[in-house]
């Protein structure tokens, strides 16, 4: 298990790097954005999950707050209680590093892999389009019909939104592989037909669109959550170009075809 | 497969080489579906926010 163990070295070291950048950047970019869409949220019933309703809830909840306890019916009804959750502040960041790095090391591990059939990342700028491709495949795409969503924002069942975008990430990545790594015609005909596909399949959507949440958040998020993974991807890319270089010891292009 | 000499674990043989590159991608597959992609309440709420920033299907 020679190969496997150097697969997961390699993923581990990129994927902490990235995750460490991607939970900094979340902090700043989108992390305050879901904390006012939860204020939205709050005012209007919190159906969904109201683990901002703990003790530590911002100075602006209280509003909320007050409108929610003249509703006891729904706090009446612990059989929907939505289980632990971290409390806000400190823990509930603390969490949100652990799953960027623990998924970051996910990513990676998936990267590092498919990148070894086509011959390995060699260096930090095979890295970079390896990232775009990553980016391509596991945000913009199934982002297109799926867009980021805030709290409080209306969706379809999530058993099936799931199965969409795993299935649009692979029929992606399928499609981005067959046009980089094979020269003939008909198979790249097939690639665009496999990257299009889910989109004429249709995302499921939910039955209304109706939602407290102002466009101008919705879109300001939208922005936000694309751009962090832009560079999220980038930097996985590139550091698994350099940790793999230091590895072989050969920081050489290896693939005429590609970057 | 003549970039051999400079690919990760040269001396397996590709058999052996293909099981570990496919055994790498469920591991990486299987740990965001567990963080990013669980049903279960505890994993949702600790990974809200980052369910959220990466636009997976959340709710």
């Amino acid at each position: 298990m020679n190969l496997f163990r150097n697969v997961v070295f390699i993923a581990a070291i990129a994927g902490l790097v990235a995750g460490v950048v991607l939970a900094c950047m979340q902090a700043y970019a989108t992390v305050p954005l879901i904390l006012k869409a939860e204020v939205y949220e709050q005012a209007g019933g919190g159906h969904e999950h109201e683990h901002a309703a703990a003790p530590a809830a911002n100075a602006a909840d209280t509003n909320a707050m007050n409108a929610m306890s003249a509703a006891p019916a729904e706090a009446a009804a612990p059989a929907e209680d939505e289980g632990w959750a971290p409390a806000d502040g400190f823990e509930r960041f603390a969490f949100s590093v652990l799953a960027n790095i623990v998924t970051g090391i996910g990513f990676a591990l998936v990267l590092v892999a498919v990148s070894e059939f086509a011959g390995g990342i060699g260096n930090w700028r095979q890295g970079v389009f390896w990232g775009l491709a990553g980016f391509a495949a596991f945000t913009l795409a199934p982002g297109l019909g799926l867009p980021p969503e805030l709290p409080a924002m209306p969706a379809a069942d999530l058993t099936q939104r799931q199965i969409w975008w795993w299935a649009t990430v692979a029929a992606t990545a399928a499609g981005l592989g067959l046009i980089a790594f094979r020269k003939s015609l008909p198979l790249a005909i097939l690639a665009v037909a496999l990257i299009v596909a889910p989109h004429i399949v249709g995302a499921p959507q939910p039955g209304s669109f109706e939602t407290p949440i102002p466009e101008g958040l919705h879109h300001q998020f939208v922005v936000a959550v694309t751009v962090t993974n832009l560079v999220f991807w980038l930097v996985l890319g590139a550091v698994v170009g350099v940790v793999r270089g230091r590895f072989t010891g050969t920081a050489t292009s290896l693939r005429d075809s590609f970057a | 497969m003549n970039t051999a000499s400079v690919s990760l674990g040269d001396s397996v043989s590709s058999q052996s080489r293909f099981m570990q590159l496919v055994l790498s991608a469920f591991l990486g597959i299987f740990v965001i579906g567990v963080v990013g992609f669980s049903h279960i309440d505890a994993v949702h709420n600790a990974a809200h926010d980052y369910r959220h920033s990466m636009a997976f299907p959340c709710h």
